[in-house]
């Protein structure tokens, strides 16, 4: 009976410490931030369902990573990898087995303690057959997850994998009970899921029983939108207090001027792609792609669109990834440099190609200003507008095409060069090589050197052009702080948002 | 009567099957495929290969096809591909937004529109007629969604009385707030109904105006009021009601345009966001719906004639019904 009591009695006291850790100083604005206060967020990327192995898509990362469901390790805004649910992990001598200690006092929404047993289910889901995630092919280096005790995950690769803790995190770890997660969550982190109404909101509760620091509001609501105009329309009447990435660049101006609001710029993934079929002729040569890329001015293209934001980067790599270079000047602006490579390539008298492109923005802005640059050169584009389905037919699973716009947001991704199956069909031995032995390597230096050469190697050769990195701006109301502003891989996390 | 509304009855349910099966084959027969909604850029042929099993869009045809119809005779519209929610239970939300929308709109409107087109007729020969007339016209020819985007910058941005768009989270929970953010989507409708309303209640108007029966009525000794009210508005009635079922339904189906302009959570984005995404049960579901939806409006208006209009009983039921 006493000791019942002294369980109570320290429990309570726990409760205690942590509501005062809760309670932290004045922000540095000097107003007191208001620790009840629900954060209204606007954003253009509804989820398709709430489970990202089967087609969330990218409103369910932004709604939920780190938010509701919580990963062995966090990718900070900063890009930097944290432990989280792993309280420390240890890696074999010849790098195949990886053994994670998980955090003691963990607990599911719905109550249950989190156990090895949930955390190998939870990575064999994204791995399962069926499984919708993007990520899938990055994983398929597991061989086996196995749980020991309930504190100790081991899991085992076929080879070294210099990535694998980064790629944990964004493996979700779920309630291996749990239903019905496309509608549904069981997850571990400071949110809960209040409601989705499917086509307008989607509400996260505080969850009390949360481990570690409890988030800095009283909950946050995503509002949805399907147009960048009624987003800012939103924010401007006080319907929503951020808006989580700025589509509509000619909207910035009435909040760039204006104390009320505050505008951040931080550092995206994001890269707009003119992609060739380097498959099929006139774009199997080198010299073709690197004439194009050469033709076109991305710095105009990107005034034209963004207004002075963004920034060019000459090949796939952002400058978040750790082996970005700069690489602008390997197939710079120079309208003669491009009619001597075209010529050289038999093509002295022009050419003519389709450019199939996706219907929504910039795409169709991007391909007019094209067709612009490259009649300069002599080189007729027909433009061919797609819907977002057909590009997915057509293009990346039939590879039926010439040339294609796209975006394509995710960081690390240059190692699709590695693939000559991608849509792209970029097929270079040595880069693939390159990209391989990198993601084999011993240390996280020799992976960076590695794929920094391959990445030259593709820019040298244009297996693409890539136009430009877009801007990521974060538009708040000024009595908010604590919000991401580089939302790396479409995250953005709510927890530590004040409102004062 | 009785007969007319059971021989009715089989003719919208018989119309029902028919639009249903159509619309079955036709999205069938459009390129692209559901899987692609389920993919991002990185995944794999198996991985899409497993998305269509998943879906159950790899099966044959006359097999999704009777599965369906055995679902919709249940009442059961399915699940969505992408959302994985039930749809029947998602239109049922979207028409919390969408019929109040439609109603209200449709009711302002014809309110407005009934005495302003009158007297844009009888009034013909004074100033305000053709100018009211003139009005109504501009007001067929301005689009939509460019009078939404207006509403929204002087109520919304300017002076800041009304929301911008979206509809409370807590839907009719709290009607105050529901109305509110209702009232300048009615507005926006009610104002493009009316215009053409108008037009139409004239033109009635001016027929019943010029008619014999009114000069009889009027030289047996009738007061124009008395007139009018027993024999001119009766008459001018038949060809508006049946204009006010062709306005309702196009209204119901054409909310879309202001359902997006306010970010409104209506039955018009779901359907949109469907064929974006070649969510077939979703398009489905919707399409159904609304087609009954519109079948029976046509059948109330319809039926309004046949009470108004003593001929159109005698002439199709026989006299007898």
């Amino acid at each position: 009976m006493n000791s019942k009591l002294a369980g109570v009695v320290a429990a309570l006291a726990l409760v205690l410490v942590a509501c005062g850790s809760g309670q932290e100083g004045p922000a540095g604005g000097g107003a007191t931030p208001d620790a009840a206060a629900v954060i209204e967020i606007g954003s253009l990327y509804e989820p398709q369902n709430l489970d990202n192995t089967a087609g969330g898509g990218q409103g369910v990362t932004e709604a939920f990573n780190g938010n509701v469901y919580e990963g062995l390790f966090r990718l900070t805004d900063a890009g930097k990898v944290d432990n989280l649910l792993a309280k420390e992990y240890a890696v074999s001598d010849d790098g195949l087995t990886y053994t994670f200690e998980l955090r003691d006092g963990v607990t599911f929404h719905s109550g249950k303690a989190l156990t090895a047993a949930d955390v190998k289910h939870s990575i064999e889901r994204v791995t399962a057959d069926d499984s919708q995630s993007a990520r899938k092919s990055n994983l398929e280096v597991i061989e086996s997850v196995e749980a020991p005790d309930d504190g100790t995950v081991v899991v085992k690769l076929a080879h070294r994998s210099v990535s694998l803790v980064y790629n944990l995190t964004y493996v979700w770890i779920v309630n291996a009970g749990a239903k019905d997660l496309a509608t549904a969550e069981d997850g571990t982190g400071p949110y809960t899921l209040g409601a989705w109404k499917r086509g307008s909101t989607l509400s996260l509760d505080r969850f009390p029983g949360y481990w570690g620091t409890p988030p800095a509001n009283g909950g946050v609501v995503f509002h949805y939108f399907t147009d960048a105009t009624a987003l800012n329309n939103a924010l401007l009447t006080n319907a929503v207090d951020i808006v989580t990435s700025q589509q509509s660049p000619d909207a910035l101006e009435q909040f760039t001027g204006n104390p009320d609001y505050k505008v951040s710029e931080g550092h995206s993934t994001t890269k707009l792609l003119l992609a060739f079929n380097d498959r099929r002729a006139p774009f199997d040569k080198p010299l073709v792609r690197k004439a194009v890329s050469s033709a076109i001015d991305d710095a105009k293209l990107l005034e034209s669109i963004w207004a002075g934001h963004g920034s060019l980067i000459g090949s796939m790599v952002p400058p978040t990834d750790p082996w970005y270079e700069d690489l602008t000047k390997v197939n710079p602006y120079d309208v003669e440099l491009a009619k001597r490579q075209l010529a050289q390539a038999g093509y002295a008298k022009g050419l003519r190609f389709t450019l199939d492109t996706p219907s929504y923005d910039p795409h169709p802005t991007a391909a007019a200003f094209i067709k612009s640059e490259l009649a300069k050169v002599g080189i007729t584009v027909d433009i061919n507008v797609i819907t977002a389905d057909e590009w997915y037919s057509k293009v990346y699973k039939n590879h039926d095409f010439a040339a294609t716009l796209q975006e394509h947001v995710n960081d690390r991704d240059v190692v699709w060069y590695g693939d000559p199956g991608f849509y792209w069909g970029y097929d270079d031995e040595q880069v693939s090589e390159w990209i391989k032995d990198a993601e084999r390597a011993r240390t996280p230096e020799e992976q960076t050197e590695l794929l920094k050469k391959a990445n030259r190697r593709i820019a040298e050769n244009a297996a693409s052009d890539w136009l430009y990195l877009y801007p990521q701006i974060v538009v708040a109301a000024s009595n908010l702080s604590g919000y991401p502003v580089n939302g790396l891989n479409s995250q953005f996390y709510a927890y530590g948002i004040k409102k004062s | 009567m009785g007969r007319y509304l059971l021989r009715r009855t089989a003719f919208l349910l018989a119309s029902l099957l028919l639009a249903a099966s159509l619309l079955f084959v036709l999205l069938r027969l459009l390129p692209g495929d559901p899987a692609n909604a389920l993919v991002s850029v990185g995944a794999t042929p198996e991985q899409l290969a497993a998305a269509r099993r998943q879906l159950g869009s790899d099966l044959p045809l006359p097999q999704q096809f009777a599965s369906w119809l055995g679902g919709l005779a249940r009442l059961d519209l399915g699940t969505s591909f992408v959302s994985k929610l039930p749809v029947g239970s998602e239109i049922a939300a979207r028409l919390n937004v969408t019929v109040p929308l439609t109603l209200l709109a449709f009711v302002l409107a014809v309110v407005v529109a009934l005495p302003v087109g009158f007297l844009a007729a009888w009034r013909s020969d004074r100033w305000y007629g053709p100018l009211l007339n003139g009005v109504a016209q501009l007001g067929v020819a301005v689009p939509v969604f460019w009078i939404g985007m207006l509403l929204v910058t002087v109520f919304a941005l300017r002076l800041r009385v009304l929301p911008a768009g979206g509809f409370p989270r807590e839907d009719w929970a709290e009607p105050g707030r529901a109305l509110t953010s209702l009232l300048l989507p009615v507005v926006t409708i009610a104002l493009v109904m009316s215009a053409s309303l108008i037009r139409y209640v004239r033109s009635a108007t001016v027929d019943v105006l010029g008619s014999d029966f009114l000069r009889t009525a009027r030289a047996m000794g009738e007061s124009f009021g008395c007139a009018m009210w027993r024999h001119g508005l009766r008459n001018a009635s038949v060809p508006v009601i049946s204009i006010l079922g062709i306005e309702l339904a196009t209204t119901f189906l054409g909310a879309v345009v202001v359902e997006s302009v306010f970010t409104l959570p209506g039955l018009g984005t779901l359907l949109v966001e469907g064929i974006s995404e070649h969510d077939y049960p979703v398009i489905q579901g919707v399409l159904v719906v609304s087609t009954l939806a519109v079948l029976l409006i046509g059948f109330a208006a319809d039926v309004v004639q046949r009470l108004v209009d003593p001929r159109l009983r005698a002439h199709v039921g026989g006299g007898r019904s």
